[in-house]
């Protein structure tokens, strides 16, 4: 037990669904809700009754950094409530060895009308911080934030970005044993990002225990050498974080180039008028293929429907590497003529289709995402890991050399090779 | 001083059952975070307005002229042989710390949503700093009423030793209202509609406009005394101005339901807390 920081069994969460999306209940749901339960009996109430967490099972040792990945809705945030006793578990139980420091949201209970200085000092105490601990360290918690001229005057007059850095500043010095980072770096500037990332890296080297969830596959590798991926709820595999990026980018997507939506898959129905039917990786030849060589053109095909004319709308498809790294976006209108061309496009069935160049990509295995949007109007849908295809290096510039090349791309370039002279 | 040099408590989180007590441990764990909450609220109660903390002074003091003229001139009802602005001034004192503090518990967990949804600590300290954060703006309307008495030349009673109490039960029944209403409303919000009648109707059912020693006696002050702002306001009033002492049955009562409101509150508010980060 001593050697672990974490020690999780069986650890599950149920929760309410239906009803109230919001989750809370006026009187007059729970009166109409205890005169139905009269009537319909109780089994009905357990339909209603979701897993977000079930038999999860971990340890983790004292000065491990454990990265937590998986979809959204997939557990990650039940998990790390759990753990920060923001929420009770309805199953099993945990043993924390130690204070646990929670950056769920940085900047909990900031007050715009208290002054930077103030506000240290509130959050410190929400954070857990002793009076002492704050006078200690607020010259430094301020220098960290950069925010040091600004510091009696109230924060609804800071930016979001020295806000943000104040936030974090007071989060990242309040040293508890085990700590807990959910997605805290999706925001700030990539230098103040950076400034983060060293900090975890500090934090992780003193010997504390860091638990880190990112949806950012690259921070998960240089951040964590080991990783658990949650599918519903469940520890689908806990590995060597490569090795748990790897298959958390390419599990649950059929191995035939095709995926299809139905009506009941995750976001299809609060897409509407626009409804994703099909994404297919087509060969040559116009078929479905989970491979495609190198040195062949491909097509990446996507089929949706429309039910309303919708005006301005986008296709756009990402690729990544199976690491998660971004290779590059798309969209079906990038063409100035395309657009103008398709600028409302009719209520039926569309297919959006572009062309991959041959010796263009390097072998390997890549994902797709898809999204449906207008610009800055509306996201009407997107799947991020919707298919994964192979690339096969058959044929590819310099296959003559059997080796493994670096980076995603393969392109043929054109070479010259000529005698400099002096 | 690394994790390692010393022994670490180790925390066991496993689903809890059954009603809860009150786990004065841990309060007093968290009493600095009391202090910073309670220090907020008063902090960042009148910014932005213009009179600042004069409302604290100027909310009892228009209620006291509109009773003055209402009750006092209108109505004509006795006032205990005492200055009527003084009389309704002294009632609204402890009536103003209940009402506010439980308007503001009430809406407490709501407003503080994202502390309870993200950050661990006893939810008590939320509508309790709520409940404390009021005597401030009672500490500042007790000058002018001492004002006011050095002007009307109404000598303080010899009862003032008492005072102390009287306010211990105003923030008891305080905090016990204010645990049901905040707790309730977190999974119910018609709490938040539903809080202005009750403290409307609450404050025509306590001695703040009139003597209790109108309501007639036996069985009449007995049923008042359900009502614990009863005895608590004509108990504070008697303290101060040494006028209408409360019959020993009504303080007994009123001071017994102050106290059973409290702990059914905590009982009930423990036993919500488990729920509030999903309900809320």
């Amino acid at each position: 037990m001593s050697d672990y920081a974490i020690s999780v069994r069986d650890l599950g969460k149920q929760y309410r669904i239906g009803g109230r999306p919001s989750g809370y209940r006026t009187l007059r749901d729970a009166l109409a809700g205890g005169l139905r339960r009269l009537g319909r009996r109780v089994e009905d109430d357990r339909q209603n009754m979701i897993w977000a967490l079930r038999d999860v099972t971990f340890d983790v040792r004292q000065g491990g950094v454990l990265g937590i990945i998986g979809k959204n809705g997939a557990g990650k945030s039940t998990l790390l409530k759990i753990l920060a006793r923001v929420t009770e578990p309805s199953t099993g139980e945990a043993h924390i060895a130690g204070r646990v420091g929670s950056l769920l949201e940085v900047g909990t209970g900031f007050h715009p009308e208290l002054t930077g200085r103030e506000n240290i000092y509130l959050n410190g105490a929400i954070l857990g911080m002793k009076r002492a601990e704050i006078d200690t360290k607020f010259e430094e918690i301020v220098a960290f934030a950069e925010v040091e001229r600004f510091i009696d005057t109230p924060i609804k007059h800071y930016s979001s970005g020295m806000n943000l850095r104040l936030a974090f500043s007071v989060a990242a010095h309040l040293e508890p044993e085990i700590l807990v980072v959910d997605e805290v770096l999706a925001v700030g500037d990539a230098e103040f990002q950076r400034k983060c990332l060293g900090k975890m890296n500090d934090v992780a080297r003193e010997g504390r225990t860091v638990l880190f969830v990112s949806h950012d596959m690259s921070a998960i590798l240089r951040l964590t050498e080991e990783a658990i991926v949650l599918q519903n709820g469940r520890i689908a595999l806990r590995a060597p974080s490569e090795e748990a990026v790897d298959f958390y980018m390419t599990s649950g997507m059929s191995e035939v180039g095709e995926h299809l939506w139905d009506r009941n898959a995750p976001g299809v129905s609060a897409a509407a008028p626009f409804r994703p039917l099909a994404l297919r990786v087509l060969n040559p030849e116009g078929k479905p293929a989970d491979r495609v060589l190198a040195s062949d053109d491909f097509k990446i095909e996507f089929e949706y429907e429309l039910d309303e004319p919708v005006k301005g709308l986008r296709i756009g498809i990402y690729l990544y590497t199976s690491r998660g790294e971004p290779v590059f976006t798309s969209f079906d209108t990038d063409d100035p003529q395309a657009y103008a061309q398709h600028e409302v496009r009719a209520a039926g069935r569309f297919r959006s289709r572009c062309q991959i160049p041959a010796l263009f990509l390097n072998e390997g295995r890549f994902v797709l995402g898809v999204n449906a949007s207008t610009f800055k109007i509306r996201s009407y849908f997107t799947d991020e890991h919707a298919l994964s295809f192979s690339v096969d290096g058959t044929g590819a510039p310099g296959s003559q050399w059997a080796e493994r090349r670096r980076g995603p791309l393969r392109p043929q370039l054109a070479w010259s090779i000529a005698e400099a002279v002096p | 001083m690394t994790a390692a040099d010393q022994p670490v408590p180790v925390t066991v989180i496993r689903p809890s059952r059954g009603w809860g007590g009150l786990d004065f441990g841990e309060l007093w764990h968290f009493r600095e975070l009391l202090y910073f909450l309670t220090w907020r609220d008063i902090k960042v109660r009148y910014k932005q307005t213009l009179l600042g903390a004069a409302w604290a002074i100027l909310k009892p003091f228009f209620s006291m002229v509109i009773f003055t003229i209402i009750f006092g001139r209108l109505a004509g009802i006795p006032t205990d042989g005492v200055p009527p602005a003084v009389f309704y001034f002294t009632g609204l004192l402890p009536w103003v710390l209940f009402q506010d503090g439980i308007t503001k518990a009430s809406s407490s967990l709501v407003t503080g949503r994202s502390l309870v949804t993200k950050v661990y600590f006893p939810r008590l300290v939320v509508p309790l700093s709520s409940i404390l954060a009021g005597l401030v703006d009672f500490l500042l309307a007790s000058v002018v009423l001492v004002g006011m008495m050095l002007f009307y030349r109404v000598p303080p009673s010899a009862s003032i030793w008492t005072l102390p109490l009287f306010l211990l039960l105003v923030l008891v029944t305080g905090l016990g209202v204010g645990l049901w209403l905040s707790a309730l409303n977190v999974a119910y919000r018609d709490i938040g509609y539903i809080t202005p009648f009750i403290v409307q109707a609450w404050m025509y059912a306590s001695p703040v406009a009139y003597s209790a020693t109108l309501i007639p006696q036996g069985w009449g002050q007995l049923a008042y005394g359900l009502n614990p702002m009863a005895g608590v306001i004509q108990g504070f009033r008697w303290a101060v101005l040494g006028v209408g002492q409360p019959s020993v049955g009504l303080l007994g009562l009123s001071t017994l339901v102050a106290f059973l409101v409290l702990i059914s509150g905590v009982l009930y508010f423990r036993r919500m807390e488990r729920t509030f980060a999903d309900i809320v």
